[in-house]
């Protein structure tokens, strides 16, 4: 029946919805389309460059000026010549432009010929030059530390790094959780504060340690080293614990009657229940396993447990960046954050709204 | 069939205590009723016997066992919360089940079981919604529907009508007696409404201030309250209670309350001097020539419903004076009328609240 009273909007009519009215714009129109695609531009703009970068070729990036997409040189296959030449917009002494492919280049004086007439060799002034250039993606930015660099090896190590964390984090937070919200026993708020409290406390303080800790228990190079650590996260529990407080009490009550252990209790009425921070959590756990990058670096020294963000790192020597890779890279670790993102998104902004937290 | 046993029974949240020291006998197969005010320890004492709290002292026995340190899912008794505490993920057929499969019961049985009772509660169409999708009374039936699946030694009824509308009310009100009639289990009922538990109960409790005030039949507590207390919760409109002082005490004992005075046998407990407190009950006052009568006063405010009268009326020194009367009068606002209170539904009530007499003769 609603139908027919309300149609709903095409996702167009929405997208250009203005309060003028007869094709005219309000200046409230105005100023919100200006204002939207500054975010828009301030939000992506860095995103789509990153993305358009990943594409181009080492000569590409540091060019200048910059070009906005990446651009190749077209090569030519000329008679005569075994490889393909490059092609190149020369200016010549007469004035004429024409569409020459370079031979060689001796000093500030390029040897070039005609594709179409490969036997009269043509003297050109490189600054008489201009590489002819087409759009052209450099795929092998991403192929090759996929293949060479065993970047697949670190993208399998984050993604099992991400997710038994997460699991683990969920298990072991909702557990404390809880614990510190359905029982009532004295010192409860106490505990809860020291919990709270650990927040205060940098991980680079704690780093040696904890690292030390590690250590004598052999975990070091493993990934477990990763895994359990952090698995404990006092926003977890303190999100969790919160939502757990505000399930009826009643509920656990009637638990109880119906003869369910405590595990059930947790089991099956309080973690259904609490599905809603349990998600939340579980985003915010995938985000950060994901971008986790100095632990990792501490105890993963093995090129074989690398995880991406450490495998990263690796393109960055000393003296050579590979900024290439890295922006490839970079795009490849991206994706699953994006992924999560845009399947998530409802609980995302419900945790943020909830928890303050991001 | 299950015999619950209260003796002594006292609990304190940390400083304060909220029983004092209770002693209450619930027969098997019993329909209990505990009644009192908010806050007068009701909802606490049913969750003694749930084992949902600890007691501070006292025994709790159930069939002549003490469960003082049973918890409350190995005492098998099934409770009705008020707010109804369905699992809001699982669906009533789940809520129904839940209980049973914890106790690890073969398939078979659980899905027969949860049938049955589904039938009788007249669910069976619901089984598969969540309890989001259900109203106030469907849900209350599958809250029932859950503990009588449990086949429990004893059901607690935490006021489990007060969150349904009036008119939905009185149906479960009258549903829950047949249930009783049919499971003819042992039930102990919370509510502060009194026509509950007039209506439901085989035997109430009133409590106040985490004291039995008295325990005994409906009408038992109607007709001989032991206390100010109960006969002012038991009954409405409410008994009024008029303050009085002895003027004359030996053959016979004058009473004068306000402006008005009453004379009635002698009441050996009471001397001049003495304040006492006179209980009549709305329907026990009659309109009556002016020689007869007890008081004289305005009415005040009167509702005729046609087949009953409420009249609320205005006497000097006195609390307005509540009177309920079957059929029509012909009375309206502002007249004067006599009012005569009947002697034998007349009760006397001393200084300290206790009761000296039930009646008195003419």
């Amino acid at each position: 029946m609603a139908e027919t009273l309300y149609e709903r909007p095409s996702v167009a009519e929405v997208v250009t919805a203005k309060r003028g009215r007869g094709g005219r714009l309000h200046w409230t129109d105005i100023f919100t389309y200006v204002y939207l695609t500054l975010g828009v531009l301030l939000m992506f703009g860095p995103v789509v460059w990153l993305v358009l970068s990943s594409f181009k070729t080492p000569a590409g990036l540091i060019e200048f000026p910059p070009t906005l997409l990446p651009l190749g040189q077209i090569s030519v296959d000329v008679e005569g010549y075994d490889k393909p030449l490059p092609l190149f917009r020369a200016t010549l002494e007469d004035g004429s432009v024409r569409d020459l492919a370079q031979v060689r280049r001796i000093g500030i004086v390029s040897q070039m010929v005609d594709p179409a007439d490969p036997e009269t060799t043509i003297k050109v002034p490189i600054g008489q030059r201009e590489p002819v250039r087409e759009f052209r993606l450099a795929w092998e930015n991403y192929k090759d530390p996929l293949e060479r660099f065993n970047f697949m090896r670190y993208l399998m190590n984050s993604v099992i790094v991400t997710t038994a964390a997460t699991l683990v984090t969920l298990l072991i937070n909702s557990m404390a959780a809880y614990g510190l919200s359905i029982y009532e026993f004295r010192g409860r708020g106490a505990i809860m504060l020291f919990v709270i409290g650990t927040l205060m406390i940098p991980i680079t303080v704690i780093l040696v340690p904890v690292y030390l800790v590690v250590t004598k228990l052999g975990m070091v190079n493993t990934l477990w080293a990763v895994i359990l650590p952090g698995a404990a996260t006092p926003t977890g529990v303190f999100l969790l614990r919160q939502y757990m407080l505000t399930i009826p009490k009643d509920l656990i009550e009637a638990a109880r009657m119906d003869k369910a252990s405590e595990w059930a209790i947790y089991w099956k009425v309080v973690l259904p229940l609490a599905m809603p921070a349990i998600a939340v959590l579980a985003i915010f756990s995938i985000m950060w396993r994901w971008n986790e990058f100095l632990w990792p670096l501490i105890v993963l020294n093995r090129s074989e447990v690398y995880t991406l963000q450490v495998g990263l790192n690796a393109f960055q020597g000393e003296l050579d960046v590979q900024w290439h890779y890295i922006l490839a890279m970079t795009v490849v670790t991206l994706i699953p954050v994006v992924l999560v993102f845009a399947f998530l998104q409802k609980f995302i902004t419900t945790g943020i709204a909830s928890s303050g937290m991001k | 069939m299950t015999q619950i046993v209260l003796r002594d029974v006292r609990k304190a949240f940390g400083e304060v205590n909220v029983i004092h020291g209770i002693d209450l006998v619930v027969e098997s197969g019993e329909f209990v009723v505990f009644v009192g005010p908010s806050g007068c320890g009701k909802s606490t004492l049913l969750r003694l016997i749930a084992g949902l709290e600890d007691v501070t002292s006292g025994d709790v026995e159930i069939d002549g066992e003490v469960v003082n340190r049973v918890s409350a899912s190995e005492r098998g008794l099934a409770m009705v919360f008020q707010s109804y505490a369905l699992y809001p993920h699982m669906t009533v057929y789940r809520n129904m089940a839940f209980g049973l499969e914890n106790t690890h019961m073969p398939r078979a049985e659980i899905d027969s079981r949860v049938r049955t009772a589904a039938e009788m509660l007249q669910i069976t169409d619901y089984l598969d919604r969540r309890p989001k999708a259900l109203s106030g009374g469907q849900r209350q039936r599958v809250a029932i529907g859950r503990a009588i699946v449990r086949d429990p030694k004893a059901f607690l009824f935490d006021e489990p009508l007060s969150n349904l509308d009036a008119e939905l009310r009185v149906a479960m009100r009258k549903e829950l007696a047949a249930l009783h009639g049919k499971l003819g289990g042992t039930m102990i009922y919370v509510t502060h409404d009194q026509i509950e538990a007039m209506t439901l109960a085989n035997k109430i409790v009133v409590l106040q201030s985490g004291r039995v005030e008295q325990i005994g039949a409906p009408l038992e507590l109607y007709n001989a309250p032991d206390n100010i207390f109960v006969a002012g919760f038991i009954g409405s409109p409410r008994m009024n209670i008029l303050e009085a002082t002895v003027e004359e005490a030996g053959a016979a004992t004058r009473l004068r309350f306000g402006n008005a005075t009453i004379t009635l046998p002698a009441q050996a407990s009471l001397a001049p001097g003495d304040s006492c407190h006179i209980g009549i009950r709305p329907e026990h006052i009659s309109v009556a020539e002016p020689e007869t009568a007890d008081v004289i006063a305005t009415v005040a405010y009167s509702e005729h419903l046609g087949g009953e009268t409420y009249l609320y009326c205005d006497a000097d020194g006195l609390p307005q004076i509540t009177l309920h009367q079957t059929g029509q009068l012909p009375v309206s606002r502002g007249q004067q009328i006599a009012l005569h209170f009947e002697r034998p539904r007349l009760h006397l009530f001393g200084a300290d609240g206790k009761t000296i007499a039930n009646g008195v003769s003419q």
